[in-house]
């Protein structure tokens, strides 16, 4: 029975001849490697594999993978295409490829101390010296600079594809910052999830020892067991920003941008709520022209200052050193394997794409007669063959309109392009309509180095081509990403990154809160207020507006103006200022996404988006109320997320002393306007709805409301989690905390100002607390704001 | 012949809302040189700063760097000191024919700080640009030597720009400042360099002092109260580096003083600084330069 389902599955899947395909042999025959999965592919039902990958899509939307996309007039977050079906790679296979990719590791490490030290590969006539001097990722202030490791590289990645003859070759080195090993974490993730019933017994190698290794090799380069180890992101519009907070999380390292550092006297050091705190690693995601304004690119408004002058200092240790980019160039392969020669006395074990530098005459007249198997474009590029614009040509011919004839381009402008041979890649089986389809694929392998030598990743992050055609150029408009499955001929023992035990350091990293993120965590905090504040208001509004109809009654007329004061348009149901509150919530998660969980994250998205939603169809009065329980459910949805599941870490301090300080504010504006001396009939009710405390009064007073009972209940009732005095006293005990956590030996700014307002209001009687005292309080609670702001979180 | 100098540079900044936690970056003191020595001299700041760092930069340039942690409305950075310039050698123009510089170029296998390779090309506020590269070719003539060649351009620049210190600011780029034709020094050698670049003769920007006033009977110079900027440019193996003053019409001799030199203004910006301050600023730059 089953030979007959599986060759029913394969029998449709032919390659195209000429090109190596991953699946099946020359003669058509299925690889060995893959016997196992496209068996167990071709048992299951059309459904039961519908489902099957309807779990994986499941799990990476539930986790919120995303992927930012640029296009012409700003950028996108789209799902993240997964293709199901994994690469198949045996172990025999990957491990020569591994050697390949150590040695080559090895020569860019050589080629690197070369370029930034002695320059004797220029000197000996091994790299054109203009190649170098004219290459912007060559960064002068990083020559002579010696790592304190004595290593320059650390992490890198291979983009690999594999030639019709079967055998691996690199299409480009990625040296700078690269990404995509988060991102092959999350495809593992999503690809075990789809085929969870095989995937244990699949002898698939776990990439978790390589992310181990990489992380002890990272906390291996600290020069002092209390130094830390960092992330430096360039934030959250870049487009791999999710990774970095992956990866962040993923490892227990914090996520830091330049904003958070400082370099002071000589040392790197990162802002935190209790003032600056060493740094001694830093595994750099940022580019590193824009690393420091002062000695690197002076318009960066990313950098830190100074950060060059610590690198040289020996203060800390990069992952990779500044001016790694300077690999990446295209035009370097074309010396590469010369220069493999020369510094590691063997060949290359793993070549690179073809590549020939216009700049010198051999290799221009090559190029020129061999027009119509070459991709010919800038020399200093950085990008991948397949990324071409305007400026390339492809077979003797131009992509755009940049330039009439490709000879005469060649001639004039030679020694700033390369000529590149115009590859055939291999092609990967994609389920596509129930069909398997070969598409073509490239591989991108990464390599970490670590005390014994460089480790390789057993997997990969793969990208398959939109269409069939098996030229590189299928590859520049994207199309979909694959997890990579190394096969071993035994079965692996399953492993995750969380079985050793944490050392003293992973113990102490909840203490580490950059003032940035305790920033943003105060300001989700108050944002999150704010909206519910007003969605209250807004409901009691409607709820009238409804009550009344049209009519003027002062009562509606003064929840208006009281709205209108807030910035929200009474006349809109759900006002565009309200959306924007949700919005900024919103922005302040997003900013510290390495901090929240996916489940907070996705409770906040959804409410933001429900709001914005809702606000497309909603009419003034009942429906503009109900919208109004809607979000106000979603609220308490979120905040239960928060209060009940969120760890105590310093982080959850301040989103605490955020809300709290808003709902305050919030109390005391609304018993300001609703229960002074001339308040307009029904408005004590108003203001206790507003307040959600209508049962409350109920059953703690037995008369009607009146201007005593609600100030007494929403502002001086100690028990009444919707009173001034309650958040008060919970802003003193979260601020006290962070003060004995800061050591602080005396009061400070906060403390007192917090202490003097909790004081007042313990002993204030309802009399005393007039519509003119409310307003002295919310001025009191501004300055508290002042005070926390100044104290930890700038 | 030589000239001794003493020389004070003071750069001011005044700030409207007090900036918190500035670091600077600055090449203020002059370099000793073949054709000039520092006697002596110091770079300081007011307040003095938390930290202070002295070093060479890869183009061979002293830098000083210094941080402040307390907030500051005011700053101000000094040099004063005493500089010995002696005359250029002059002589017979040895330099290669402009055509055959490419391959003198070619044959300087060599990426260290002196190599001609660092100044052809783009550089970080100088992109090529065809008009001021068209201009520089028709300053040329065929068979022209590389020397002559920059010369000519040199006094082509002079020729067509109007010295306008209204015209432009510190970051006005050459292409603006080339339509205009008007600015000051930096400008004017901006310009000069993009230009010899598009001629394929390595150029490279030097920053400095110019005598404040004149030897007696001569015109005073422009340019020399402020700091001052020119040009140098390599002229093959055999003669090296000269240096150009378009902006006076001249050869670079005892009347400068050389502080920085680099591939524009972005490598040798007398003072480079950070600091997080939310209102405007205001700066003063103040130059003396008092012939002993």
């Amino acid at each position: 029975m089953a030979p007959d389902m599986l060759s029913r599955l394969l029998a449709g899947y032919s390659p195209l001849t000429g090109v190596a395909d991953e699946l099946k042999r020359p003669d058509g025959s299925l690889r060995p490697v893959w016997e196992p999965l496209m068996r167990y592919l071709s048992e299951q039902s059309a459904e039961t594999l519908a489902r099957a990958f309807a779990r994986g899509d499941q799990y990476l939307h539930d986790t919120g993978v995303y992927f930012r996309q640029y296009t012409g007039t700003g950028s996108t977050l789209r799902d993240w295409p997964l293709s199901h079906v994994p690469v198949v790679i045996g172990e025999t296979e990957w491990a020569g490829l591994a050697d390949g990719i150590a040695q080559r590791a090895e020569l860019l490490e050589r080629v690197m101390a070369d370029l930034y030290g002695p320059g004797n590969l220029v000197r000996d006539g091994f790299l054109p010296a203009d190649l170098v001097a004219q290459n912007p990722e060559w960064l002068r202030p990083v020559v002579n600079i010696r790592p304190r490791s004595g290593k320059f590289l650390h992490f890198l990645a291979f983009e690999i594809g594999r030639s019709p003859d079967g055998s691996w070759f690199v299409l480009g080195d990625r040296t700078q910052a690269p990404s995509g090993a988060g991102f092959s974490l999350e495809n593992r993730m999503a690809s075990s999830r789809v085929f969870h019933d095989l995937f244990p017994k699949a002898n698939v190698e776990r990439l978790a020892g390589f992310f181990r290794s990489f992380r002890d090799a990272m906390n291996g380069l600290r020069d002092d067991p209390e130094g830390r180890v960092a992330i430096l992101t360039p934030g959250q519009h870049t487009d791999t920003y999710y990774e970095h907070a992956y990866i962040a999380r993923y490892l227990g390292f914090s996520l830091l941008e330049c904003e958070d550092l400082k370099v002071q006297d000589g040392k790197l050091s990162v802002r935190t709520i209790n003032g600056p705190e060493p740094v001694s690693v830093l595994w750099r995601r940022l580019d590193s022209r824009f690393a420091d304004p002062l000695e690197l690119d002076e318009t960066s408004a990313l950098g830190t200052p100074g950060m060059v002058s610590a690198l040289r200092a020996g203060a800390m240790d990069m992952v990779n050193c500044l001016g790694s980019g300077v690999l990446e160039a295209r035009a370097l392969m074309a010396f590469l394997p010369r220069i493999c020669e020369h510094l590691m006395g063997a060949p290359l074990r793993l070549p690179n794409i073809a590549t020939w530098w216009c700049g010198q005459p051999n290799e221009r007249a090559y190029v020129l007669n061999n027009l119509e198997r070459m991709m010919i474009g800038p020399a200093q590029s950085t990008k991948l063959p397949f990324d071409i614009d305007a400026t390339t040509a492809l077979g003797g011919k131009f992509r755009g309109t940049a330039h009439t004839s490709v000879a005469e381009w060649i001639e004039r402008e030679g020694a700033s392009l390369v000529g590149q041979e115009a590859v055939t890649l291999s092609t990967t089986p994609a389920m596509i309509d129930g069909k398997l389809v070969p598409r073509p694929m490239v591989v991108r392998v990464f390599a970490a180095r670590t005390p014994e030598g460089w480790a390789v990743m057993p997997g990969g992050y793969a990208r398959i081509g939109r269409s069939g055609d098996p030229t590189a150029l299928a590859m520049q408009a994207g199309g979909s990403v694959a997890d990579v499955w190394v096969m071993a001929d035994q079965p692996v023992a399953p492993d995750t990154l969380r079985k050793t035990p944490a050392g003293p350091f992973l113990r102490r990293l909840p203490g580490l809160l950059p003032a940035r993120a305790a920033d943003n965590l105060y300001w989700l905090g108050r944002y999150v207020e704010r909206a519910e504040g007003g969605v209250r208001v807004l409901r009691a509004y409607h709820l009238r507006l409804e009550e009344y109809g049209r009519r003027t009654v002062p009562l509606v007329d003064s929840l208006g103006q009281f709205l209108d004061n807030f910035g929200l348009d009474p006349e809109e149901p759900i006002p565009g200022a309200l959306l924007g509150q949700f919005d900024a919530a919103v922005t302040c998660a997003s900013k510290v996404r390495d901090r929240f969980s996916t489940d907070g994250w996705n409770a906040l998205n959804d409410l933001s988006a429900t709001a914005h939603d809702l606000a497309t169809r909603v009419q003034h009065g009942d429906d503009a109320a109900r919208a109004m329980g809607v979000l106000l459910r979603k609220t308490a949805g979120f905040s239960g997320l928060v209060h009940d599941n969120m760890f105590r870490f310093l982080g959850w301090r301040f989103l605490t002393l955020g809300r709290a300080l808003e709902r305050a504010d919030q109390i005391a504006a609304v018993l300001a306007a609703f229960a002074g001396p001339e308040v307009p009939a029904g408005g004590f009710d108003a203001a206790v709805e507003i307040g959600d405390s209508v049962m409350t009064h109920r059953r703690r007073y037995t008369v009607e409301t009146n201007r005593d009972t609600v100030i007494d209940l929403l502002a001086l009732d100690r028990d009444n989690p919707r009173s001034m005095l309650f958040q008060l006293d919970r802003l003193r005990e979260e601020e006290t905390r962070l003060a004995g956590l800061a050591g602080m030996p005396q009061l400070g700014e906060a403390s007192r100002h917090i202490l003097r307002l909790q004081t007042a209001l313990a002993v204030a009687t309802p009399e005393e607390t007039t519509t003119e005292r409310l307003g002295e309080l919310r001025a009191e609670l501004a300055a508290i704001s002042e005070a926390l702001t100044a104290q930890y979180l700038s | 012949m030589s000239q001794v100098y003493d020389i004070t540079l003071k750069i001011a900044y005044l700030y409207e809302s007090p900036a918190a936690a500035s670091h600077t970056l600055l090449r203020m003191l002059p370099r000793n040189l073949p054709e000039q020595q520092l006697l002596y001299g110091v770079v300081t700041t007011n307040p003095a700063p938390d930290y202070r760092l002295d070093a060479i930069d890869f183009f061979g340039n002293p830098t000083t760097e210094v941080s402040h942690e307390q907030r500051l409305s005011e700053i101000e950075f000094l040099f004063e000191g005493r500089v010995l310039r002696h005359g250029p050698a002059g002589g017979l123009d040895l330099s290669c024919a402009l055509a055959s510089l490419p391959r003198e170029v070619a044959q300087i296998q060599s990426i260290a700080p002196d190599s001609p390779h660092h100044f052809l090309g783009a550089s970080p506020r100088l992109p090529a640009e065809p008009e001021i590269a068209a201009f520089a070719r028709s300053c040329v003539e065929p068979g022209m030597s590389a020397l002559a060649a920059a010369e000519a351009v040199s006094l082509a620049l002079h020729e067509a720009f109007d010295f306008d210190p209204e015209a432009t600011e510190v970051t006005t780029t050459p292409i603006e400042a080339f339509r205009a034709r008007r600015g000051v020094c930096q400008d004017i050698s901006h310009v000069m360099i993009t230009a010899l670049r598009a001629l394929g003769i390595p150029a490279g920007y030097v920053s400095g002092f110019l005598r404040t006033i004149p030897p007696k009977g001569q015109e005073r110079l422009e340019g020399a109260d402020a700091m001052h900027a020119w040009v140098r440019a390599w002229c093959g193996g055999e003669t090296g580096w000269v240096e150009f003053d378009p902006t006076n019409a001249i050869r670079a001799g005892t009347d400068h003083v050389t502080v920085a030199v680099g591939r524009d203004y972005s490598d040798v910006a007398p003072a480079k600084g950070s600091l997080r301050s939310e209102g405007s600023h205001e700066t003063t730059h103040q130059v003396d330069v008092v012939p002993i």
